[in-house]
């Protein structure tokens, strides 16, 4: 999920690419006959087969109808990824934007892995467009040169005279054009090429344009399909009762009254609860409640979240693994002249998507079928065929949209999916299952963004200037039992516990970043839209302000001085401050208000986001933040406006987080179960948001993730601007702002 | 059974009479349009009309709504309003994962029924109860503005 090893992989893949393996696999065309199976998001089909089209590679096929339909790799959970992946082989086929559809890939790690992450099909730390940058336009172009070849020989011209432009194949000198539709029986003949030259930069005409979004009509007249819209024939409803506490498992349960509730059909044990199964939604919710279960709570986890954390601040006060480090640390404190050190603390948070998380499960005789909004298709599609001791290729997974994720789906051991199948094993597959999560069980399923406590410590030479840092964390591995922990957790190092911590891009002559990795704490953790960098910005950004407030320092000058080394750090930087007028006075707040403008700059993901926010903060202590102004390179941007729409997005997100959210426990039991208790922002606290895209030429890195870490941090420093106060544990504290 | 007036035509549920507004679309009817997000009337994701009301379908049980007429997400199309609203929000693209945003569109074609031109404070109030977690609410102002211009 994050940059380990990625280089060796991404290198190894692209080499093949043109020689099978990930790549090309021939096309087909077969006689026009029945209309088209309905594939792709929301519609119950697989085959990218199409009677009368023309397939050339795993990644398009073009109907007769001059339909193109990209086939997406990758989950559109939100970010964006079906246009951006469009977009690509769009741009090198020359299509007519109009006539571009897209459709989710089936799960097969063949044709469709991520090239980051090897042998898997999969989506995640933003790689979508990183990964598939090469792929996507190659299978365009690939498709592009079988048309003209096509078309050539039609026509007894020789390829070289033919144009491509908007769905058009034309040959300019004999005045004679065709459609790709008219030509796609033709081009199914043509052989696949072993090579392509994809274009220059500059003869781009949708890279680097606003492309509209591909699935916005679908989402704006209620057709868009997500899982939870999915029904089948003879289809079941589950909700699950489950255990109150993590670790916990049911011990015995009396479905009495459950099975009178009109609609009930079936009551079943699973590892994961007991499942009442209904004709509807509602008919299994009034079941489950009416179901009485006794549970063994005897491998249940029963500490409470401030427990916990004063563990971690214990733990915090020795010595943990060293993740990173360089001169001599302690040595730079043993003669300091001045000391800066602060400690942070920062909560589980949900993902809490808008869209719990549900799944629908049909078995048949040949395998298992799966509606999911699909992020982990490798590892799901391993993990459903261990359950029925089926080959992975005989379960098959049809993604649909996701109502969310920010990781959620993305889950190390398929979680959620897995329950969905276990309910269809204890009814023997008699019926296929929709299995819902209701936002209670949503919210208190786990899979948390993990707790973490963070001590920093910064000592100033007699000349004031910043010659040591010390940086430890304490908080639970997310890869520790994923699929990913062998390459990614080195001599006890989570690489993404200390993300954005280890790899501080500040030039500090003497610096350590250690770590400690609790393992006796049972509540499960995942991924949170950027990971570690969640956290690690926070701590890291807020903390140089203070170090900078010590030494006397502007903010913004003390991180261009020590980010001498990492040019892309500073240019973002620089453009984020000159656009918020940073170093202006900001005009004036009414009598009684107090006003900050605060910074923050990180890199994730290989992207670099630099935020500069303008922050309200009144007598009593409630906080506006006015405006977010964003300078974002991201290499290559594909599609500006997407980029910008999940910068906005990414704000909101990181900003619901810094004021209104933490998932707490109590005696093992979460405290939170819907949005009462979890608050999102509302539109009225929305900031305005400005987005400003450096130009670049470099390959395009990630964008769903990169704009959440430098929020929060850049609105702390406005509010000790603004107050003088410092904010060292999320969810903010406001009541400390009162006037 | 019980009768309901649904996007202008009459539908006979075999559901009982505590069954939320919502299930009875989503799961009776296959109008899953409406979205499920919350249940307790949070979110807004479930938002219809009601006698031209914006409600939580979550929260209404199919027995209270008898005899009203009920429009949902699939219907919003059939009036000036909601095509200009749907049409603003596919022009500047407000979507992202699009699962809040049927009740997000209902909620704006709920405001502009009622303000012809809403001012941002005018936004804030009638969309409060809409709750976006990719957080498009920048767009989704933006949307709601042009669509009160292109109404005229």
């Amino acid at each position: 999920m994050t940059n380990a090893n990625r280089n060796d992989i991404r290198n190894l893949s692209r080499r093949r690419f043109l020689q099978g393996g990930a790549g090309l696999t021939l096309g087909f065309c077969l006689p026009a006959a029945a209309a088209a199976p309905a594939a792709g998001p929301g519609k119950a089909g697989e085959g990218l087969a199409v009677p009368g089209a023309f397939t050339p590679n795993a990644f398009v096929r073009i109907g007769t109808d001059d339909t193109v339909t990209v086939i997406s790799k990758h989950l559109e959970m939100g970010q964006g990824t079906y246009t951006g992946l469009a977009t690509l082989l769009a741009e090198e086929l020359d299509a007519d934007w109009k006539t571009v559809a897209v459709e989710g890939a089936p799960a097969d790690a063949a044709r469709y892995n991520n090239l980051f992450w090897g042998p898997a099909q999969g989506t995640g730390g933003s790689t979508a467009m990183a990964n598939s940058w090469e792929q996507m336009r190659k299978a365009g172009a690939a498709a592009r040169a079988m048309l003209v070849a096509a078309a050539a020989r039609r026509w007894g011209v020789p390829a070289a005279e033919i144009t491509v432009r908007a769905g058009w194949v034309s040959h300019p000198a004999s005045k004679r054009n065709a459609r790709f539709g008219q030509l796609a029986a033709d081009a199914a003949k043509e052989a696949v090429p072993a090579e392509v030259t994809l274009k220059d930069p500059r003869e781009f005409r949708l890279i680097g344009r606003r492309a509209p979004r591909r699935d916005s009509a679908a989402k704006t007249d209620g057709t868009a399909m997500f899982t939870l819209d999915v029904r089948l024939p003879g289809m079941l409803v589950a909700v699950v009762a489950h255990p109150p506490r993590f670790g916990a498992k049911p011990k015995s349960f009396d479905a009495g009254r459950a099975r009178s509730v009109k609609g009930v059909v079936d009551v079943v044990q699973i590892p994961q609860g007991v499942a009442v199964l209904a004709r509807d939604t509602w008919s299994a919710k009034k079941g489950r409640d009416a179901l009485s279960v006794t549970w063994d709570e005897q491998g249940a986890f029963r500490r409470g979240s401030e427990e916990i954390l004063a563990g971690y601040r214990e733990l915090a006060k020795k010595p943990g693994l060293v993740a990173g480090q360089a001169g001599d640390a302690d040595g730079a404190f043993a003669k300091a002249a001045k000391l800066v050190s602060a400690t942070y603390d920062f909560p589980y948070l949900a993902h809490a998507a808008m869209e719990p998380m549900n799944c629908v499960v049909r078995l048949a005789p040949e395998g298992l079928e799966v509606w999911n909004g699909e992020q982990m298709h490798t590892g799901d599609q391993h993990a459903l065929a261990g359950l029925f001791g089926l080959k992975p290729e005989q379960v098959t997974i049809h993604t649909m949209y996701a109502g969310g994720s920010f990781g959620r789906r993305a889950s190390k051991d398929a979680d959620y999916v897995l329950e969905a199948a276990q309910i269809v094993k204890a009814i023997g597959g008699k019926a296929p299952v929709k299995m819902v999560w209701l936002r209670e069980d949503d919210m208190r399923g786990g899979y948390y963004r993990p707790l973490f406590h963070h001590a920093l410590e910064a000592a100033l030479d007699a000349e004031g200037k910043l010659v040591g840092w010390r940086h430890r964390l304490v908080g639970q591995s997310i890869l520790a039992g994923s699929p990913f922990e062998s390459a990614m957790v080195k001599d006890g190092i989570d690489v993404v516990s200390v993300e954005g911590a280890a790899n501080l891009p500040y030039s500090i002559p003497n610096l350590r970043v250690e770590l400690h990795t609790p393992k006796d704490v049972g509540v499960p953790v995942l991924w949170w839209r950027s990971v570690g960098s969640s956290h690690t910005a926070y701590s890291t950004e807020t903390f140089l302000d203070e170090v900078a407030a010590a030494m006397g320092r502007d903010p913004v000058a003390l991180r261009l001085e020590l980010l001498s080394g990492h040019p892309r750090h500073a240019a973002v930087l620089r453009v984020a401050a000159e656009k918020a007028d940073w170093g202006r006075p900001l005009a004036t707040a009414k009598a009684g208000d107090r006003r900050g403008r605060g910074v923050a700059v990180h890199e994730s993901f290989n992207s670099f986001v630099a935020e500069v926010a303008e922050v309200t903060v009144g007598r009593d202590g409630g906080i506006r933040v006015d405006r977010v102004v964003c300078a974002v390179d991201c290499g290559t941007a594909i599609n500006p406006d997407n980029i910008r729409s999940q910068v906005e997005g990414a704000v909101g997100f990181a900003l619901s987080a810094a004021l209104h959210q933490a998932i707490t426990l109590t005696e093992g039991r979460v405290d939170q179960g819907n949005f009462d208790g979890f608050p999102l922002l509302r539109m009225g606290e929305m900031p305005k948001v400005e987005v400003h895209i450096l130009p670049s030429e470099a390959p395009p890195t990630g964008i769903g993730e990169p704009a959440v870490p430098p929020l929060a941090p850049a609105v702390a420093n406005a509010i000790s601007a603004a107050t003088g106060k410092r904010l060292r544990r999320m969810p903010f504290d406001l009541s400390s702002l009162k006037a | 059974m019980i009768e309901l007036d649904i996007n202008g035509v009459r539908r006979r549920l075999d559901v009982e009479p505590d069954t939320p507004l919502l299930w009875a679309l989503r799961d009776t009817l296959q109008l899953t349009g409406t979205k499920y997000g919350c249940g307790q009337a949070l979110c807004g994701a479930c938002t219809v009309h009601v006698d031209g009301t914006p409600v939580r379908a979550c929260s209404v049980p199919v027995s209270s709504v008898v005899g009203r007429r009920i429009a949902t997400i699939e219907a919003a199309d059939r009036g000036r309003i909601g095509r200009a609203v749907q049409d603003a929000w596919r022009r500047l693209d407000v979507v992202q994962c699009g699962y809040c945003q049927s009740g997000q569109i209902m909620s704006a074609i709920a405001l502009l029924a009622r303000i012809r031109k809403p001012t941002d404070a005018d936004i804030d109030g009638a969309m409060a109860g809409n709750l976006c977690r990719c957080a498009t609410y920048q767009r989704i102002r933006a949307a709601i503005h042009e669509a009160a211009r292109a109404l005229g």
